[in-house]
């Protein structure tokens, strides 16, 4: 009998079949469940099954995060039942607009612990994962079986192991690594996977830098991403929380694959447009033109990304061409960004701050794309529409590679403004 | 057997944003999101979709967002069934929950063209052309998907086995594979 993974134990605790391997369909009982603006789908649905209150308030956590301040009459309606909802059912763990991304905000407050078996009403839930929770996404309407329920069925995943080793050159981030690994594994390359990160690459980064990982993971498909917890993860937890059931796989596990990346080499990457996958080396597209440049989002919208992206902007220009719009991940995050005078760098430089949130990543406001119009992000995904027009381009990058290029105006190497 | 109905044919990767783009989703209108259907990947789908027809794509169709509304704007257009080679995860799940069927094929994207009429035969595992002999094998679906699927979605499901009080809900699901 081989030893089991970080995914067959969390799932096998939180479903009582302590022996759950990969493959086993389980019901499971999730210790976290969030959803953001869809709480509104979520409550209406629940609301079909005739209960009082949900199974569990004290494990709801809801975020609006994806059209704050509204951005419609229609939003500010749905903002408005939400807030009803959360009053009526005593759900205490509520973030107004403003407050920050909803994926941020688990990790950030603390909500997140390692161990815990986590759901969302976002693909992007994967990001919890970086603590070493496991972390996925569900609609709205099987979130609202599980707050009638507090159950749902999981099938307990395969496991792929990417051990990182190596260290990052300067200019190269967590980002191109999560930009790679999309392009080695392809958009559906971990499809009903978990990626469990390892390595001594990992373990060299920070809490913030390990989200952009997991988050991305589920750009290659995988039902959750998780770091392997460490003294960073618990580090992070210090007077927080005093017991922590942190959960490591076997020494044995059975993994489905093991991925050893070497980053040491790991140039500036930058893909696009339309497709995640299509990674390449910065140097493949510098020089085109771009009408706006945005940092931010629950991929690259944290205080270190606002850092490196301050460290290039300081003493330089938004290039006359080209607007940057920022939006921190939190409401913590634009705090201590104005602390650590980022916040003054960038808007010194041209930039526009907006509040935090998800901002123009999904196209509704705050940067909406128009026909012909190129954008270099520091989002997860570039798929043809969706920050505008479908005219539009978008291309991924790190904060630093997309504040680079603010400053010129079209995609450019942030090693040249490093020096 | 279903009705006839027609094929409308999608490559690899139709990611949500194609099949309802991010700035739709302000409005939890069905009909204002059948109206958007697939504007991303093909612009005369929302106007020429049937009730009745059927989409048949390539690999790993929905990636991309949980947006459930992407199942509701396909449902809505009057869409019988999506299959396809393989599905994202959290579309699949979305579809079994509100009740649109989907079925994985490994065969279907190569037998069938946009516009072929087609016949939905569900319990024969297989989609039949209605006006020659070709045919593509469906998968079976999991006996845990298949009694979701048969009450109609999750809702139902569930309020079915809510009104059955005492046995915890799904535990007739659990199966253990080693």
């Amino acid at each position: 009998m081989t030893g089991r993974t970080a995914s067959e134990k969390i799932l096998g605790r939180a479903s009582r079949c302590p022996d759950a391997r990969a493959g086993a369909v389980v019901e499971a009982s999730p210790d976290l469940v969030m959803s953001h603006e869809n709480t509104f789908l979520v409550g209406k649905s629940f609301s079909s099954f005739g209960l009082a209150y949900p199974w569990d308030p004290s494990r709801i956590v809801i975020v609006l995060d994806h059209r704050t301040p509204a951005n419609t009459a229609t939003t500010a309606s749905v903002h408005a039942r939400i807030r009803a909802l959360v009053r009526e059912y005593g759900i205490e763990k509520f973030f107004d607009a403003g407050e920050g991304i909803c994926h941020q905000i688990l990790v950030e407050e603390r909500l997140v612990r390692p161990g815990q078996l986590v759901l969302g009403t976002d693909s992007h839930t994967t990001t919890a994962g970086a603590v070493g929770a496991f972390a996925t996404g569900i609609g709205a309407t099987e979130m609202a079986g599980v707050w009638a329920t507090g159950s749902l069925w999981l099938r307990v995943p395969k496991t792929i192991q990417i051990e990182l080793s190596g260290r990052l050159p300067p200019g190269s981030y967590s980002k191109d690594v999560a930009l790679d690994l999309t392009r080695r594994l392809g958009p559906s390359g971990a499809d009903y996977r978990c990626l469990e990160f390892t390595g001594d690459a990992t373990r060299s980064m920070t809490v913030s830098s390990r989200m952009v990982l997991t988050n991305m993971a589920m750009e290659a498909g995988a039902k959750a991403g998780m770091v392997e917890p460490d003294m960073v993860t618990t580090d992070w937890y210090k007077g927080h929380e005093a017991n922590l059931d942190v959960v490591l796989s076997d020494g044995d596990a059975n993994y489905e694959d093991r991925l050893k990346v070497d980053i040491s080499g790991l140039p500036p990457m930058v893909s696009g447009p339309h497709k995640v996958e299509d990674a390449k080396g910065v140097d493949k597209v510098e020089g085109i033109r771009i009408d706006q440049a945005f940092i931010g989002t629950c991929t690259n919208g944290r205080l270190e990304d606002l850092i490196a992206a301050a460290r290039i902007l300081k003493g330089r220009k938004v290039h006359p061409g080209c607007r940057l719009i920022v939006a921190p991940a939190s409401r913590k995050v634009l705090i201590e960004a104005i602390g650590k005078e980022a916040a003054q760098t960038i808007i010194t430089a041209g930039g526009t701050i907006l509040p935090p949130g998800c901002g123009p990543c999904l196209g509704s406001h705050e940067g909406v794309l128009g026909a012909g119009e190129v954008c270099i992000s520091s989002s997860n995904r570039n798929f043809r529409g969706r920050m505008g027009s479908d005219e539009a381009e978008i291309y991924l990058a790190s904060p630093a590679t997309v504040a680079a290029s603010a400053v010129e105006g079209k995609i450019t190497d942030p090693r040249r403004l490093l020096v | 057997m279903s009705d006839q109905g027609r094929v409308w044919k999608f490559g690899d990767d139709v990611n949500t944003d194609l099949i309802i783009s991010g700035k739709h989703l302000d409005n939890y209108d069905p009909a204002h999101l059948a109206s958007h259907a697939m504007e991303g990947a093909n612009k005369d789908f929302a106007s020429g979709v049937r009730r009745g027809d059927i989409i048949i794509a390539g690999a790993n169709f929905g990636c991309g967002s949980s947006r459930e509304q992407a199942v509701m704007a396909l449902k809505h257009g009057g869409v019988e069934a999506v299959i396809a080679r393989s599905f994202a995860r959290i579309f699949y799940r979305n579809a079994v929950n509100l009740g649109l069927t989907v079925a994985v094929s490994p065969s279907a994207a190569d037998v069938f063209q946009d516009g072929d009429s087609v016949v939905l035969d569900l319990p024969g595992h297989r989609l039949v052309s209605s006006t020659d002999n070709r045919l593509a094998d469906l998968e079976p679906v999991p006996a845990h998907v298949k009694m979701i699927l048969d009450e109609g979605g999750l809702v139902p499901f569930i309020k079915k086995r809510l009104k059955e009080r005492g046995v915890a809900v799904g535990t007739e699901l659990v199966t253990r594979v080693r």
